[in-house]
């Protein structure tokens, strides 16, 4: 105990436990599914929006699945409400500089403009009969404005777990300041990665799959470069990884999850069992990062 | 709002009894662990181990012997909350639960908590926790209620010695001060202050005399704000935003020729 390797060794774990990995990976994927689509509409072309609506149809589940898994953690469930309210004087409870609170509001922001962009594609797909949701999908000034303002509460909450865990007192969480960055890159790697999934389970073959393909291919190297930097930042505290949780990382993440992906990409052997097994790598990594991130700074 | 109120830790008087432990379970009416059956923590004479939802008072017990057990020393020190002037657990709360009194203390209201946790990983001295009985998040009020009523903490009228002081942080300041030249004097010059000052998170309002480092006691040397990390780690999230966003836009506006030939030969 005489040698510590941070100030931050001396904080209790908050025992966020495997509601909150979900919540990581399902905000993440809600997140980066939306910003990708988003993209998508925005810079690709027409025949390629049918992904676009994939994007749009896996992000709405998704943050409502993350509604419930933060809502389950509290220690009080019915008392969610108080993160946007204040229960005594009844006016708005935010504060900027509470990534948690701030998340909060994102969340249900979040939620409105993915449930209206989930309807849209509905609509474009001839599934739901409403009139004004043609409005909601590309072209249009009013589809842009949804797909930019949403997208970027898409960002936000695929990034700001990665800040709120910096934000506390809490070993590697608190020493590095590149989780959020992490978890932004990490997010769009798996939203490309269960999109190219799902693409091909339905036999997609439009060019914009293989542009999804391209651009996983480069987040995750993207990512990698990423992990290093906070493996480097983190300093002498990186000695609590040197454990099981530093094994399951190189492992789980590094080889798994980005270098053989990597790899498989780069002998570019075409055929729809290279991306399947590619795109499933990448969502196992994505998974593994969030669960070594929660639990291996809690066991310090 | 009244002047700031305080407690101070002279822990070189302090002589392990727990009364101050007993005092604050019994007003703050906290439960026992296990329904009171306890098992040895087997760390010297320590059983309640640290502070959290029903330990809001915790005296440690550091042994520091030689290994033929010649020489020797007991550290005993009464471990609470630090009322921090820059409170970490209050700077990221998202409910509003955790407040500054007219006291200048800092009290969690466990009717506003939800248990979100949140403080626990903030705050730097591990002293927050979940009460199970209540779900919500529970520490030391400096016995807000005996305050307003003109009481003093239950912790510091119980303590036999005087280990633990309870007055203003002015006055408390300056018996602390005296006691440490008083300690030089008598040759025990490694006495010091711990969060006497300004300089650690604007000053803790429950301060220390320490004759050790403050590791030895289980305290964090440099304690930070949680916020210090905010601007960097946002910015640097942008800039992985930025990036992916490039990736995407490169990737979907250029499709190159080398595309239409794996096209054709899908
Ligand atoms: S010691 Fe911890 S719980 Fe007490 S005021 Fe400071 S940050 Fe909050
Ligand atoms: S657990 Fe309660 S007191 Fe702690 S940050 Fe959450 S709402 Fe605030």
């Amino acid at each position: 105990m005489n040698t510590v390797p941070s100030s931050t060794y001396f904080s209790a774990p908050p025992e966020w436990g495997w509601l909150i990995v979900f919540y990581f990976f399902f905000g993440g994927l809600a997140g980066g599914t939306y910003f990708l689509a988003v993209l998508i509409d925005l810079f690709g072309r027409a025949e390629d929006r049918p992904l676009a609506r994939l994007g749009y149809y896996i992000a709405f589940p998704c943050v409502v699945l993350s509604g419930l898994l933060l809502t389950l953690d509290l220690g009080r469930p019915l008392r969610l409400w108080h993160m946007l309210i204040e229960s005594n004087t009844w006016r708005p409870m935010f504060k900027l500089w509470s990534p948690m609170s701030v998340g909060s509001w994102a969340l249900l922001i979040f939620g409105i403009f993915s449930l209206i962009s989930f309807l849209g594609a509905l609509v474009e797909d001839d599934r739901l009969e409403w009139p004004a949701g043609r409005r909601v999908r590309p072209p249009g000034v009013l589809s842009g404005l949804i797909g930019v303002i949403g997208g970027l509460f898409g960002f936000y909450v695929a990034g700001y777990t990665g800040v709120l865990l910096a934000v506390t007192n809490r070993p590697i969480w608190s020493d590095t300041p590149l989780l959020g960055m992490l978890f932004v890159v990490s997010a769009a790697s798996i939203s490309a990665a269960l999109m190219i999934l799902l693409a091909q389970r339905s036999r997609w073959t439009m060019p914009g799959v293989l542009a999804l393909h391209r651009m996983d291919a480069w987040v995750v190297a993207l990512e990698f470069v990423v992990l290093i930097a906070v493996m480097i930042s983190l300093g002498p505290v990186f000695r609590a990884w040197l454990s099981a949780w530093g094994l399951l990382l190189f492992f789980g993440v590094i080889v798994v999850g980005m270098l053989l992906p990597l790899w498989l990409y780069w002998r570019k052997q075409s055929g729809d069992l290279n991306l399947t097994t590619e795109a499933a790598l990448v969502l196992v990594g994505g998974f593994i990062l969030r669960l070594v991130i929660v639990f291996s700074a809690q066991g310090v | 709002m009244a002047e700031p109120m305080g407690f101070y830790t002279d822990t070189t008087v302090c002589i392990g009894c727990k009364a101050c432990e007993v005092a604050c379970k019994e007003w703050n009416q906290l439960p026992s662990t296990n329904g009171g059956l306890n098992t040895l923590s087997g760390d010297s004479y320590d059983n309640t181990r640290r502070l959290d939802g029903i330990h809001w008072r915790h005296v440690k017990f550091i042994e520091q012997f030689t290994d033929d057990r010649k020489d020797g020393r007991w550290l005993l020190m009464s471990d609470v909350c630090k009322h921090c002037v820059n409170a970490p657990c209050l700077e990221v709360c998202p409910t509003g639960a955790i407040i500054r009194t007219e006291f200048d203390t800092v009290v969690i209201q466990s009717d506003t908590c939800n248990g979100c946790r949140d403080c626990i990983a903030a705050c730097p001295f591990g002293v927050i926790e979940v009460n199970p009985a209540s779900g919500t998040a529970q520490k030391c009020t400096l016995c807000y209620d005996r305050l307003q009523g003109g009481m003093e903490p239950a912790c510091s009228k119980a303590c036999p010695t005087q280990s633990i002081q309870f007055g203003t942080i002015r006055d408390l300041r300056n018996r602390a001060q005296k006691r440490v030249e008083q300690l030089h004097q008598t040759g025990e010059k490694r006495a010091y202050l711990y969060g006497a000052d300004e300089k650690m998170l604007g000053g803790l309002n429950s301060f220390y005399l320490l004759v050790d480092k403050p590791e030895v006691y289980g305290l964090p040397p440099d304690p930070k704000m949680p916020t210090r990390n905010l601007k960097s780690g946002s910015w640097f999230s942008v800039f992985g935003a930025l990036a992916v966003g490039l990736m995407g836009i490169i990737n979907f506006r250029n499709r190159g020729a080398g595309e239409h030939d794996q096209e054709e030969r899908r």
